[in-house]
């Protein structure tokens, strides 16, 4: 097989806790099958630094809760022909979302100021400007396809990405759902 | 003792009729609800508020199957069987209707399923799946709820609540105690114990925990639980309901 | 009392108009009130009182239609055309006023009578509507009141009845339009005792007034209407179910029961006879949904007004599950004429499946604000341009508003179509109870959209999903996009969600709450499509809902 027919992928980390980029590690031995036909052009698990101009497959795990996740998923919706959520705080939210309930000001003094001991204040650089809601992906940029789960099994990535190699749409909601 | 068998009254007479569910003949009762009708040959209809043993309510409109000839689709729990219907439970619009209530139920309160002590117990959860509903396109509302934690044995957590009122009804109908209500209108709707004290204050409340147990979601559960440790059993309802009726 | 009581009151009464020098009647209905009419009249008779006139009688009564220039007074005829109407009266104006009585008419103050607003019209409905006095049932028995009860009751069968019900052709007043004599028959038919009869006077919807002026106006219409009703059906006892919000009427409604029952027109053994027919008052809450009929009966019962699956019927299995006939104050109120003058005497006004006339409340972006009562058929321009008096400021004309938050608007193109229950239905919106809001060219279509959105939101009692947790959705779409911050993909999940609550909503809130947006998107689309945003820009708004408590 020629290295030109290989299917590009991208994947990114927006706010979630990277257990979907975990469970992707998890697909064992079957890494090595993947890279036979998928090339990994941008991914926290591989090198490269920077998101090239046309990316067949993207992945986003994470909801977008900063600014930056936000140009991150425009740039990923931009660039990449299929574009797929990974896991529920991508999906709908989830855990980074429960931050909704509250108003943004209560919650920066809570993690930095109230429950902080040594030096308690907000920080004053390296936070980026959050968003006042935290969103789903699909919500700030058009989707193609939704995998669920807190995280999704490796086998649930594994159907999926075989399915699509196969060429075909998989249907996640029939191997996995919200919080499994 | 054996008692002499006393002739129970046979009531008005109930006729028979047969009808088509989607491609199944089946014969019933003419008082039966479609949705009754269906799950007992084996046909499944999805369903939040409905359960075997309670009145019906007709709140939670996921039973919606057409009924040839009807131009509006109607509630199956609501609708009684009628001779020659032919039924259809499954079209591509009912699908449709069914996925965006599940959305907007998803989307009106805040159901994070990850960290949910229902987690995989869950009806609305598996409703979502069975439904195909991947993901919410109207925004999420995003509004705070209060988790009552008074009661020794039990929470309710109104961010989980989809109002279907099992509670509500398990608690009149069975119990007898009726020590929940509904209160507020459209969003601000809310279960409420007693005239919405803490529940832990309730004075009718007899901690049987069928509220409990009936809840389909993660909304009233029993303290000390952690996240998918919560799981419930309803099937003594229609049990109850029946010795009741027999008294 | 029998008829020839009745007659004899009728002749009192027209003795005792023959001995006057004049006569002056004062609007007191609610909208006149509010300007002031209860000084006008106060001082007119201040001002009989301080001359000793005997022979002048300065008279309350109900609403005279035109009430964006209230307060109103009238002058000896009560016919349009040689009727001496004064408009804008205020308790400065009445002695002047009462000084012209035996001179020329006051110019300054003189509302024309000669205007297709009053010409135009035909009233049964509203027949006594400003002419007699609401709080006086001699008055109303005078103007013929009670002898359709009467000669039912002592000469008619229940089918006689019935008959004449459903030949009239009637139909149901309160927005549904469903054949009142069907709905008769079938709760007479039903084999049990226990019957009910309800009023349904929880009128709610934005911009309609028209039950509120029938019941300040003329009560006993309603009540002689009910008490017809409960004879045809063979039910005793009554309810009528009003909101609160209109405490005037309720007032007016208690004096007319009072009234009639110590006549022996309500009560046990009416009229002399074995019927029986009792009426209680129930107040609503101001909860909208309680004018849908199975939630109109739970709050009568005491329960959570919120509405139950049909059918059962409330023809079938209604109060307390008894059989119960449910109509609204002008289906009830047309009662006493049809069956006086008889079923084909009604059919023969109005269209062929829309029969009799129709009382509307015209309010917006009109010249004539006020109540009026046109045969059906009438084109809806004759409404807007000729009664209404066309748009004030040299507007263009943009839209009408019918049915409410359930009904829809309709275009320029629709004002030939003859208004009827059918037409309107299939241009998008519907006839409602009657409520009918003018629009011109400022208004924005969108902004109505989102406004009976809003309305719906509110109103939900919150028992279903598509209509508690659907119209929250469509008002915050709506919002969005009248805030210009909606992208295409938006638009397209706002037409979804449109045909799920309306699908699938339980009672007729929720199923008609989308038909605002549907009519609006039919009619005026590009309104919408023009503050839509690119694609690449979707996002959602940034903002926290919470409970209000």
């Amino acid at each position: 097989m020629s290295e030109a027919k290989k299917i590009t992928l991208a994947t990114a980390w927006l706010d979630g806790c990277s257990g979907c980029h975990m469970s992707f590690l998890d697909l064992d031995q079957r890494l090595i099958e993947l890279a036979e036909k998928v090339d990994v052009v941008y991914s926290p698990i591989v090198d490269t630094k920077a998101l090239p101009d046309a990316v067949d497959v993207g992945i986003l795990e994470g909801a977008v809760s900063t600014e930056e996740d936000l140009h991150k998923a425009r740039m990923f919706r931009q660039r990449c022909q299929f574009l797929i959520s990974l896991g529920d705080c991508a999906v709908s939210g989830n855990v980074p979302s429960m931050r909704n309930m509250f108003d943004l000001d209560d919650v920066l003094d809570r993690a930095f100021v109230e429950n902080v001991q040594a030096q308690p204040g907000r920080p004053s650089e390296s936070l980026p400007t959050l968003l006042r809601t935290v969103l789903p992906i699909h919500h700030v940029v058009q989707v193609d396809l939704f995998v669920q789960g807190c995280p999704p099994s490796a086998d649930t990535i594994w159907q999926v990405l075989t399915e699509l190699m196969a060429g075909n749409t998989p249907d996640p909601t029939q191997f996995t759902r919200f919080g499994a | 003792m054996t008692h002499p068998p006393v002739a129970s009254n046979p009531g008005p007479k109930v006729r028979v009729v047969t009808l088509k569910i989607d491609d199944h003949d089946v014969g019933a009762r003419e008082t039966d609800s479609i949705l009754e009708i269906a799950h007992a040959n084996g046909i499944r209809i999805p369903a939040l508020c409905y359960l075997d043993g309670l009145s019906t309510w007709g709140a939670c409109r996921l039973c919606m199957v057409e009924i040839e000839g009807v131009s509006k689709p109607v509630s199956a729990c609501s609708t009684t069987a009628s001779e020659g219907m032919k039924i259809t439970t499954n079209s591509e619009r009912l699908k449709r209707y069914r996925r965006m209530i599940l959305e907007l139920l998803f989307a009106e309160r805040n159901h994070v399923c990850s960290v949910c002590v229902s987690n995989g117990h869950c009806e609305l959860q598996d409703l979502a799946a069975e439904c195909g509903m991947d993901h919410v396109r109207v925004p999420y509302r995003n509004a705070t709820y209060n988790i009552d934690s008074s009661h020794d044995l039990f929470r309710v957590d109104h961010n989980r609540c989809v109002v279907c009122t099992r509670c509500v009804r398990v608690c009149d109908e069975i119990e007898g105690a009726h020590t929940w209500d509904v209160m507020g209108r459209g969003v601000n709707c809310q279960v409420i114990t007693d005239l919405n004290q803490p529940w832990g204050d309730s004075q009718s409340c007899t901690s049987c925990g069928k509220c409990v147990q009936v809840c389909p979601t993660g909304a009233l559960v029993k303290k000390g639980t952690a996240a998918g440790e919560m799981e419930k059993h309803d099937d003594f309802v229609p049990y109850l309901a029946q010795m009741r009726k027999r008294q | 009392m029998n008829l020839e009581d009745l007659s004899d009151i009728t002749e009192e009464v027209a003795e005792a108009a023959k001995s006057r020098r004049h006569c002056v009647r004062v609007c007191m209905a609610a909208s006149c009130q509010s300007c002031g009419s209860g000084e006008v009249l106060e001082g007119l008779q201040a001002q009989a009182k301080q001359n000793a006139d005997d022979d002048v009688c300065i008279k309350p009564v109900g609403c005279m239609g035109l009430c964006s220039a209230g307060p109103l007074v009238s002058v000896d005829s009560d016919q349009p055309a040689t009727e001496l109407l004064y408009q804008d009266v205020t308790a400065d104006d009445t002695e002047e006023l009462y000084r012209s009585l035996d001179d020329d008419p006051l110019e300054r103050l003189r509302c024309r009578t000669d205007v297709p607003f009053f010409s135009r019209q035909q009233k049964i409905v509203l027949r006594n509507s400003g002419i007699i006095d609401p709080e006086q049932i001699d008055d109303y028995i005078a103007a013929g009141g009670y002898r359709s009860l009467m000669r039912a009751v002592t000469e008619m069968t229940r089918e006689d009845v019935l008959r004449e019900v459903k030949e009239s052709g009637l139909r149901g007043r309160g927005g549904g339009g469903y054949p009142a004599g069907l709905k008769w028959a079938t709760v007479a038919m039903a084999p049990e005792p226990h019957k009910y009869v309800i009023c349904n006077a929880d009128e709610g919807d934005p911009g309609a007034f028209m039950d509120r002026a029938v019941l300040e106006s003329d009560p006993h219409r309603v009540l002689e209407g009910m008490a017809l009703a409960g004879y045809a059906v063979g039910a005793e006892h009554a309810y009528i179910y009003i909101r609160a919000e209109y405490p005037l009427a309720v007032e007016r409604l208690k004096t007319a029961i009072k009234q009639a029952t110590k006549k022996g027109l309500l009560g046990r053994r009416i009229c002399e006879t074995a019927h029986s027919f009792e009426v209680e008052v129930r107040l609503g809450a101001g909860a909208f949904v309680c004018g849908e009929e199975t939630a109109l009966m739970a709050s009568i019962e005491g329960q959570r007004g919120q509405p139950r699956p049909r059918p059962p019927y409330p023809a079938e299995e209604g109060l307390w599950k008894c059989p119960t006939l449910i109509n609204n104050v002008e289906t009830l109120a047309n009662i006493p004429a049809i069956v006086g003058k008889g079923g084909a005497w009604f059919k023969s006004i109005g269209t062929e499946r829309s029969t009799g006339t129709k009382v509307f409340a015209l309010a917006g972006r009109i010249a004539n604000s006020g109540l009026i009562e046109v045969p059906m058929g009438i084109p809806l321009g004759e409404i807007v341009n000729e009664i209404g008096g066309g748009i004030p400021d040299g507007r263009r004309f943009k839209a009408v508003q019918t049915g409410g938050p359930s009904g829809g608007c309709l275009p320029e193109q629709y004002l030939d179509m003859p208004v009827e229950y059918d037409t309107l239905r299939s241009a998008g919106s519907i006839m409602g109870s009657g409520g009918m809001i003018v629009m011109d060219e400022t208004s924005s279509m969108v902004d109505v959209a989102r406004y009976f959105m809003e309305f719906c939101m509110d109103e939900s009692c919150g028992k279903c999903v598509p209509c508690r947790a659907g119209t929250v959705q469509l008002y915050g779409l709506l919002d969005k996009i009248a805030d210009g911050e909606a992208t295409p993909s938006d638009l397209e999940l706002l037409e979804e969600l449109c045909d799920v609550v309306q699908a699938t909503s339980l009672c007729g809130l929720g199923q008609t709450a989308p038909n605002p947006v549907l009519s609006t998107l039919r009619y005026f689309r590009h309104e919408y499509e023009e503050k839509l945003r690119p694609e690449s820009e979707r996002m959602p708004r940034m903002q926290i809902v919470t409970l209000d408590d």
